[in-house]
């Protein structure tokens, strides 16, 4: 018969501690307890991890500088190519709907045809209130076509060649145009001057002129087809001892900023040169 | 030979420019004159000869596109020119001080053959007025454009007239 000796106990007695632990942990008296190890380990591996990782950025950054910067240099190129493509577009909107205000302006006003222009340039001189537009005599402008944007009255074409026309503006200096104030239906001229401004003159002392009061083409001597929009009374002047009022009008079109205009081709003018006093053979 | 070559292709962009951008670019009513910069510039530059032909062709540019008589620009331009040689021969050591000079007379001369042609064909420009927003500012921009100009002008003239090298 074998005979226990104390080595044979020791391992008697740990595999039976050993064989008690188990089993008290199949039965769960050691849950708490594991989870908390089991906390406390997840978080020390989520530290240790991050750290690893941030040394290992620490380290490889050096050799990403160039490729960042080659980056870096192609997204601002790409961006910078995206702000000018922005602009672009925006440029686009902003003329398309100049455009669909200028085609709205044509389908309202049927009465009349239309052709659609560029403002290319102004004249040199700056005695002169000119503008040059890119239509010409190739597609049917004449001399003495009105033209206008859907705001209102620009003025007249005053010479054409093939590709291109100039047009006298109402702020022209020499611009005279007949034309009548809408509220009170009175007669009165419109004349420009150096400085751009637009005064009525001729307007009869009787006349109920107030500020406010919309101005359009009368049709009178022919220049112009009536009832167009010129512009807003913006101040009146009546002195007792003259024979007539005047008035400054503000003009509905901003000149400073022409771009596209409406030249109305179906409008022949009349000439009453013939018929003026002291032209009569 | 060159000179009178790239004449007509720089006035027309002169030309253009000054369609464009200089008749917008406005002091109060007065606009720079591109041209007439460019023919002082040229004409003041030592060894040009044939700047009566740009100051021609220039006026007969403007006076094509221009709502002025014909005449104005050509006789305007071309009196610049001759202004503007005449006086590169006697203050030919201050070439500044001339383009300066010029523009000033340049200027006047041209507002003034087109004030007269103008209120002779019946168009009511006062003269104060016309002096005071148009003339005035008109020759503020064009010495200041002046000074810019004239250096592009010399470079031309230097690439055109290739300065004689001393043995």
């Amino acid at each position: 018969m074998k005979k226990f000796t104390p080595r044979s106990l020791q391992t008697f007695i740990i595999i039976l501690i050993a064989v008690g632990l188990v089993l008290m942990a199949l039965g769960g008296y050691f849950n708490a307890a594991a989870t908390r190890l089991s906390g406390a380990f997840v978080d020390a591996q989520a530290w240790l991890s991050l750290r690893y990782l941030a040394l290992v950025d620490f380290l490889t950054v050096p050799r990403e500088v160039v490729s960042l910067r080659r980056e870096n240099a192609e997204l601002r190129a790409e961006v910078a190519r995206l702000q000018g493509r922005v602009i672009q577009l925006e440029q686009q909107v902003s003329e398309a709907q100049v455009l669909a205000a200028l085609v709205d302006f044509a389908r309202t006003n049927p009465e009349n045809e239309y052709l659609g222009a560029n403002v290319i340039g102004r004249d040199p001189s700056p005695f002169l209130h000119y503008v040059i537009i890119d239509a010409g005599s190739n597609l049917g402008i004449r001399p003495g076509m009105p033209v206008v944007t859907e705001q209102g009255l620009v003025g007249r074409v005053e010479a054409v060649t093939s590709e291109a026309a100039r047009v006298r503006l109402i702020t022209d200096p020499a611009s005279q145009v007949n034309v009548r104030l809408q509220r009170s239906n009175t007669e009165a001229i419109l004349l420009g001057s150096i400085t751009g401004e637009l005064s009525l003159e001729m307007i009869p002392q009787d006349a109920n002129v107030e500020i406010g009061d919309l101005v359009l083409t009368s049709g009178l001597g022919g220049g112009f087809p009536p009832n167009l929009l010129v512009g807003q009374v913006l101040n009146v002047r009546k002195l007792d001892y003259e024979l007539f009022q005047q008035a400054v009008i503000q003009p509905t079109v901003d000149f400073s900023r022409l771009q596209y205009v409406l030249v109305i081709t179906d409008f022949r003018p009349v000439n009453i040169t013939p018929l003026l006093p002291g032209s009569t053979p | 030979m060159w000179e009178i070559v790239i004449s007509l292709p720089l006035l027309g962009l002169a030309l253009m420019l000054q369609l464009a951008v200089f008749s917008r670019l406005n002091l109060l009513y007065g606009s720079a004159d591109l041209l007439l910069l460019v023919l002082i510039a040229w004409s003041l530059q030592e060894r040009v000869r044939w700047a009566w032909v740009w100051g021609l062709l220039a006026g007969l540019l403007v006076g094509y596109v221009s709502g002025l008589s014909w005449y104005v620009p050509l006789l305007g331009y071309l009196g610049v020119v001759g202004l503007a040689q005449a006086l590169r021969r006697r203050v030919w050591q201050a070439p500044l001080l001339v383009m300066l000079l010029v523009t000033l007379a340049g200027t006047l001369l041209m507002h003034a053959l087109s004030f007269v042609t103008l209120r002779l064909s019946g168009d009511p420009l006062p003269l104060g007025d016309s002096f005071n927003l148009i003339t005035l500012p008109s020759m503020f921009l064009n010495l200041f454009i002046g000074l810019l100009i004239y250096p592009l002008l010399r470079d031309l003239s230097v690439w055109i007239y290739p300065p004689e090298v001393e043995a």
